[in-house]
């Protein structure tokens, strides 16, 4: 009994070690997102992206004949998650690279770890703090919120609007682009006359808007800040029949913010990545083909409205793809490298050209297009 | 079980253990599972003593950890103190705020001292989120290394030797602590505040001892985290971290110093373990502490009761 026991044993471990030896080893990409808690509608469309991409090359035969294994952690926007599974993917996964964190508060966590080992990491995050000053591991796709700032305030100058008035959300996010919209602000020749914010749960912004409506100083508005916030100061916006042009950010650049502020958002400018509009691009603008095709493959295997967050991942992976391509290794310096040398990928976000001095590659052009909405839905505003 | 040894042979079981497991510690990953638990552990140790033995619950441990250990990184990165120094100021600031908010909220009871603590808790999360000169807001600080005569730890394994050590003597003192008459007059108000008062006792001033004694120790534990991940965020300090602590003692066992040590063990791993599950990581958590408040009441420890009881049983009819 026990003979045939230790046999059967034997055989199994000799069969199942030649098999091992046999495949070929995968490629070990790693991912930390933050796909539940208050941040998922960032993390959940990058970790669905990733997950049906990574699908989609390992059935075109994987890259430099490897499969590709994603392994991916939810922190639920927690920093401290953050580091325990950067850890994880370090020491227990021995994954090649990372993908993410979803957000800024994570990615500066998990820096220190990333550069100590030499693991390149590819966040998805938003604050320019992230690649300036520049860290040789670390790497960002998404469009900073100083590039947005830039953005409307170029789009400020065009209508001669000088006198700014800031109404911001207290999140990170509205926090961030608040602080780097006062730096921008002076070399676009535009005044902060007046700078509100109002806290994460507030349900009604009348008091913030009258006083910006009493100020005479002021021209134009414009309003940081992601979720219900924006959609609520749009509405109070029309209630107190304000005439100033208002400009709202890139967090609010997806249907749903028509949806939920209705009528009251029309006229409003919005600054947006590209891909939210893929479909009315100019076919002369280089990543329409690309950024439209991402959107129809995610609407279409989701069912869901495509967001600006999931192509960040899409351009996360591809650019990671591309170098370890490129490289011909999944040594992590050799990929770093390789990253580091990306010249005119084009991207869902725009056309990423990253160097040693610039880790993001986004030139404002590409990355962020002013729309305007008209009739319930988007239009670009040349 | 475990009663049935004196002190020193458990403590003597636990250094052993904590000497040996590092040799089954594949990489750093291990280790910072471990430390992590350790400091959890010191935590919950600290609140055990709190909510098992003065009958005292409160909910906003994990701010109070997260305030001292602010207090510790700010005085190191922003001016420059020994992280040594830094930790004691903290814990010095932090026994005295302890001390001043235990007299009015100690006399509250039940459900209204909860709340109070629960309101601090929040207090404390909203001012590291708005006071972004000195905390960096809600994305957070990174830390300067923990520097201690000149040695700096950056290994693991001088994390671990650090933690294990205070483990092993926050667990002896615990241990004293309750043996000595000061633990006996806990015991007596945990049973009945009234009888208590009846015989001399001042128990709002043995109360609030512990309540300082416990934030002390939330501090140094909380401090010494920051120091070993080398960032820290308001998360910190948020609700939930103070809900966790309080799951850990109750999971483990209330008033049971190992209980501590087992609630911050298994809360701590566990999660890490839950991860193949997926999307469904949070659904199994909860139901595994649902299953383990059905049908272990009194913690994770009472199932050491059981066997010995079964033991001594068998012993007895054999």
């Amino acid at each position: 009994m026990l003979k045939r026991f230790i046999l059967r044993a034997l055989a199994f471990l000799l069969i199942s070690s030649f098999v091992v030896l046999n495949a070929k080893e995968t490629i070990k990409i790693g991912a930390i997102v933050a796909a539940t808690g208050p941040a998922s509608f960032l993390g959940d469309p990058e970790l669905k992206t990733l997950q049906h991409y990574v699908a989609k090359i390992n059935a075109q035969g994987g890259v430099n004949g490897q499969q590709i294994e994603l392994i991916h952690y939810d922190t639920g926007a927690n920093p401290k998650k953050a580091v325990t599974f950067t850890k994880r993917l370090i020491n227990q996964d021995e994954v090649v690279a990372i993908i993410g964190p979803s957000t800024t508060g994570e990615t500066m966590a998990i820096i220190k770890f990333v550069e100590k080992v030499g693991i390149p990491l590819m966040s998805m995050a938003g604050s320019v703090a992230i690649i300036d000053p520049v860290k040789k591991y670390v790497f960002k796709i998404a469009a900073t919120d100083r590039m947005a700032c830039k953005k409307v305030m170029q789009d400020m100058n065009k209508r001669n609007l000088t006198n700014l008035a800031l109404i911001s959300g207290s999140g990170g996010f509205g926090k961030s682009m608040r602080k780097q919209c006062k730096e921008v602000a002076p070399s676009f020749g535009v005044k902060i006359v007046a700078d509100e914010t109002y806290g994460k749960k507030d349900s009604d912004m009348t008091s913030q808007l009258l006083k910006i409506k009493n100020n005479k100083d002021v021209q134009v508005v414009l309003n940081p800040g992601f979720g219900q916030g924006p959609a609520i100061v749009t509405k109070n916006y029309v209630q107190l029949k304000i005439k100033h042009p208002l400009y709202q950010s890139h967090g609010v650049a997806s249907k749903k913010f028509i949806e939920i502020a209705g009528s009251a958002a029309e006229g409003v400018r919005v600054v947006a990545p590209p891909v939210v509009v893929a479909d009315k691009l100019d076919d002369s603008v280089a990543i329409k083909k690309v950024a439209l095709a991402y959107k129809n493959e995610y609407e279409k295997a989701f069912n869901s409205q495509v967001s600006s967050f999931g192509g960040h991942a899409y351009d996360a992976l591809h650019v990671i793809v591309d170098a370890i391509k490129r490289a011909n290794s999944t040594e992590p310096s050799k990929i770093r490298d390789a990253i580091e040398k990306t010249q005119g990928f084009e991207g869902v976000d725009g056309i990423v050209n990253l160097s040693a001095t610039d880790h993001l590659g986004l030139d404002t052009e590409t990355g962020m297009i002013m729309l305007e909405i008209k009739n319930g839905d988007w239009t670009i505003v040349k | 079980m475990l009663k049935r040894y004196n002190i020193n042979n458990q403590i003597l079981l636990l250094t052993g253990i904590l000497i040996i497991i590092p040799f089954f510690f594949q990489n750093d990953f291990y280790y910072e599972i471990a430390i992590l638990s350790i400091l959890n552990a010191l935590i919950v140790i600290g609140l055990n003593l709190l909510m098992g033995y003065a009958g005292q619950v409160s909910l906003g441990h994990g701010a109070f950890a997260g305030l001292g250990a602010y207090i510790s990184v700010v005085l190191t990165s922003n001016y420059g103190l020994n992280p040594l120094l830094s930790i004691f100021i903290s814990v010095v600031i932090m026994g005295l705020l302890a001390f001043i908010i235990s007299k009015p909220i100690l006399k509250l009871k039940g459900h209204y001292l909860a709340m109070a603590t629960l309101g601090i808790g929040i207090i404390i999360n909203i001012i590291l989120e708005v006071e972004e000169e000195f905390t960096g807001g809600v994305d957070g600080m990174s830390v300067d290394s923990f520097v201690v005569f000149g040695y700096e730890l950056s290994d693991s394994i001088d994390w671990y030797i650090l933690c294990a050590v205070l483990l092993v003597f926050a667990i002896w003192a615990f241990e004293n602590l309750i043996k000595s008459p000061f633990g006996r007059l806990l015991r007596s108000i945990h049973d009945s505040e009234k009888a208590a008062d009846s015989v001399g006792i001042d128990v709002s001033y043995y109360k609030s001892i512990v309540f300082v004694i416990s934030v002390v120790i939330a501090t140094i534990a909380g401090s010494l985290y920051a120091f070993f991940s080398g960032f820290i965020s308001p998360q910190e300090a948020s609700f939930t971290h103070s809900i966790e602590l309080v799951v850990m003692v109750v999971l483990g066992g209330l008033g049971r110093v190992y209980g501590a040590l087992f609630g911050a063990v298994i809360l701590t791993v566990l999660p890490q373990l839950l991860t193949s599950f997926e999307d469904y990581e949070t659904m199994v958590f909860g139901m595994i502490i649902i299953a383990v408040m059905i049908f272990m009441p009194k913690g994770i420890v009472s199932l050491f009761d059981k066997v010995v009881k079964k033991k001594e049983q068998s012993n007895a009819s054999s």
